[in-house]
């Protein structure tokens, strides 16, 4: 087990290494720094600068060193806590990611609260009537939930809730709970009907198994082979899946946000990597690339420990 | 040697172009000129606007085989239908008594209105271009740019994917290491990187999607090659003294299409919505040329009020429709296959 995680451990470490790495020898290019200077002085002004200003300006921006030497700095600042400092906003590169972080983390803390019972209620029901009619309402109905996609679900809503009714704000530029309502919902939906779909089928196959059968001839009630033999076998997988769903959910929110405005990681990112903002979009790849790693980790360890026959074998 | 010849079974016309071959040409008959109408419009010249002709004669077509193959699965039918709807309606886009879509004719006409003698199905945009006939030039591009997209992914995936699994050895190391590399990325990310990198166009749409499709297909191929290499029917043909390329491309992959025709139909659900969502963010296809994402992205900025909502809503439930036929058909050939 400890070699286990400690043998993910390091390769989490040299798949982030590899990642800083390539992302510092993309944004090298003279094109990068050119965008980043159009962004940062007008196209226009850069279009009138002479050679020997523009190295100036490199050389003001720190960026007229060479890649392999800024990226030895680069790490040498993180080690002290130093992400660097954003060219568009000028505010230090850590803070801004924390702060975004923060706002994204509450919207993902309400996403998994409101997913994981809605999902697995379903899921759970739709798995132990498998063939009847309820199932295959649920499975149709989150067949079409998982098919409208975010920007779908999220138009929807705004013009039924916003734009319609009035009740929620269309953007969410504020610290109510009434801007994250919309952002939320459109999240949960469209996540909860593949989790349900994952523990339905889970449910499906661990009600055909012998053991089952078994529990139900001896007459112990239905309720309680549900509760007490279906539920402890057939979670393990949707557990797994759930976890995995914060990966997912860091591509989900870049939409989400950049439609309701909302100040998060996915805005941030995108803002920083259409002005050509290396330092903020370095950090927060970094960010994603950690989270999404470490959630596999977690999956994975509890995949192991949740299910003894892996762990014994 | 009087070898009475056998009698061909009676089949109907359907079961006859449902068979791999005909069913590929008919798709190629299909595919070829739409591809060539909507990426090199002009270089073809004045063939455009004939080019189209032939292609949907063929998609009806190939749309009754599908209906008839898969008669069996109700989803699947429903499913093949939207798809083949949108699909239909890109082949004949401009056959059809369209106005022209970057053309500003009245701005803000609501749906289902008259005005100028002109009857408006579907309203007009902000700039006063014609809904209808946005959405359905926008179609042509998803649908070209989703599928080239997800074809390509495929073809890399599945290549690096056979290698990792039938060659094995030091192979399957190097590539399964990149594939954790770029697997670990969560996608939005990734194709903000690579299209942020490449600039936005069709092209770099493609490729950014083979970055971050052909992980996840290779794996699924190589779990599928490692169990079938084991069979005999390899083992004979290396014992036959076929190539390694051979090997995985004749015999092991054609034995393997099930599980992965239904992945590529779920991956070309995925790959729609990809589009969509990268050119709603600035980093897909470029204006003016109609697009759903791109109708998004500009009432999203303009039109935030009840009244003018139909400009949000016709390009989401349009792209809506095409995924869920995508995952609807996806749906029913897995069902299909669980049967068997």
């Amino acid at each position: 087990m400890v070699k286990l995680i400690l043998q993910r451990l390091l390769q989490m470490a040299l798949i982030m290494a590899v990642v800083s790495f390539v992302l510092f020898l993309v944004f090298d290019s003279p094109k990068f720094k050119k965008q980043l200077a159009v962004n940062d002085l007008g196209g226009f002004a850069v279009a009138t600068l002479t050679q020997s200003d523009y190295q100036a300006w490199l050389a003001a921006k720190g960026l007229n060193v060479p890649f392999y030497e800024r990226y030895g700095n680069w790490l040498v600042g993180i080690a002290h806590g130093d992400f660097g400092r954003s060219f568009q906003k000028n505010e230090d590169v850590g803070f801004l990611l924390g702060r975004a972080l923060v706002k994204t983390g509450i919207l993902a803390f309400w996403v998994f609260a409101l997913m994981i019972p809605l999902a697995l209620v379903t899921g759970v029901f739709a798995g132990i009537s498998e063939g009847r009619v309820q199932d295959r309402a649920i499975t149709f109905m989150s067949v079409v939930f998982t098919s409208i996609p975010e920007i779908a679900t999220a138009i929807i809503l705004t013009v039924i809730f916003a734009l319609g009714l009035g009740w929620l704000p269309a953007k969410s530029k504020g610290d109510g709970l009434e801007y994250i309502i919309l952002p939320v919902l459109t999240l949960v939906l469209y996540d909860f009907g593949y989790v349900a779909r994952m523990t339905r089928a889970s449910v499906a196959e661990v009600m055909t198994s012998q053991y089952i059968r078994t529990a139900v001839l001896k007459g112990i009630p239905y309720r309680r082979v549900v509760m007490k033999h279906v539920l402890r076998n057939a979670l393990i997988a949707p557990f797994t899946v759930i976890v995995l769903q914060l990966n997912w959910l860091l591509s989900g929110v870049v939409v989400v946000e950049v439609f309701f405005q909302y100040d998060g990681f996915g805005k941030l990112l995108l803002d920083a990597a259409l002005f050509g903002d290396l330092y903020v979009v370095q950090a927060a790849t970094l960010a994603a690339v950690l989270v999404a790693v470490l959630s596999q980790l977690i999956s994975d360890i509890g995949y192991t420990f949740l299910n003894p026959r892996i762990r014994f074998s | 040697m009087a070898v009475a010849a056998e009698p061909a079974p009676a089949r109907s016309l359907f079961a006859r172009l449902a068979q791999p071959r005909p069913a590929l040409a008919l798709l190629l008959l299909m595919w070829v000129p739409l591809v060539a109408y909507v990426m090199f419009n002009r270089q073809i010249g004045d063939l455009r606007e004939v080019v189209l002709l032939p292609a949907i004669p063929a998609a009806l077509l190939l749309y009754a085989v599908a209906v008839w193959s898969w008669r069996e699965s109700t989803i699947a039918v429903i499913g093949v239908t939207l798809v083949f709807f949108w699909l239909l309606l890109a082949l004949s886009a401009p056959y059809l008594p369209l106005l022209d879509p970057n053309k500003p004719v009245a701005p803000f006409v609501t749906p289902f209105t008259e005005k100028n003698g002109v009857f408006y199905w579907l309203g007009t945009d902000t700039r006063g271009r014609d809904m209808l006939s946005r959405t359905i030039w926008g179609c042509q591009r998803v649908i070209v740019w989703g599928i080239t997209a997800t074809v390509v992914a495929y073809f890399v995936g599945a290549m690096l994917g056979l290698i990792a699994g039938y060659l094995g050895g030091w192979w399957d190391q190097v590539v399964s290491f990149l594939a954790n590399v770029l697997l670990s990325f969560p996608v939005m990310i990734l194709f903000i990187l690579i299209l942020n990198y490449l600039g936005p166009s069709g092209f770099n749409i493609v490729i950014a999607v083979t970055f971050s499709s052909a992980p996840a297909i290779m794996r699924i191929v190589r779990g599928l090659a490692l169990d079938v290499k084991t069979r005999d029917y390899i083992f004979a043909a290396q014992t036959r003294g076929e190539s390694a390329l051979r090997i995985m491309v004749i015999e092991l992959l054609p034995n393997v299409r099930g599980p992965l025709i239904v992945d590529a139909c779920l991956r070309l659900g995925y790959t729609t919505v990809a589009i969509t969502t990268l050119t709603f963010l600035g980093l897909g296809l470029q204006p003016p040329d109609p697009d759903w994402g791109l109708m998004i992205k500009e009432a999203s900025s303009t039109a935030l009020l009840w009244k003018f909502s139909y400009m949000l809503l016709i390009p989401a439930l349009s792209v809506s429709s095409l995924i869920l036929g995508f995952n609807l058909m996806a749906d029913g050939l897995r069902e299909m296959s669980l049967r068997d």
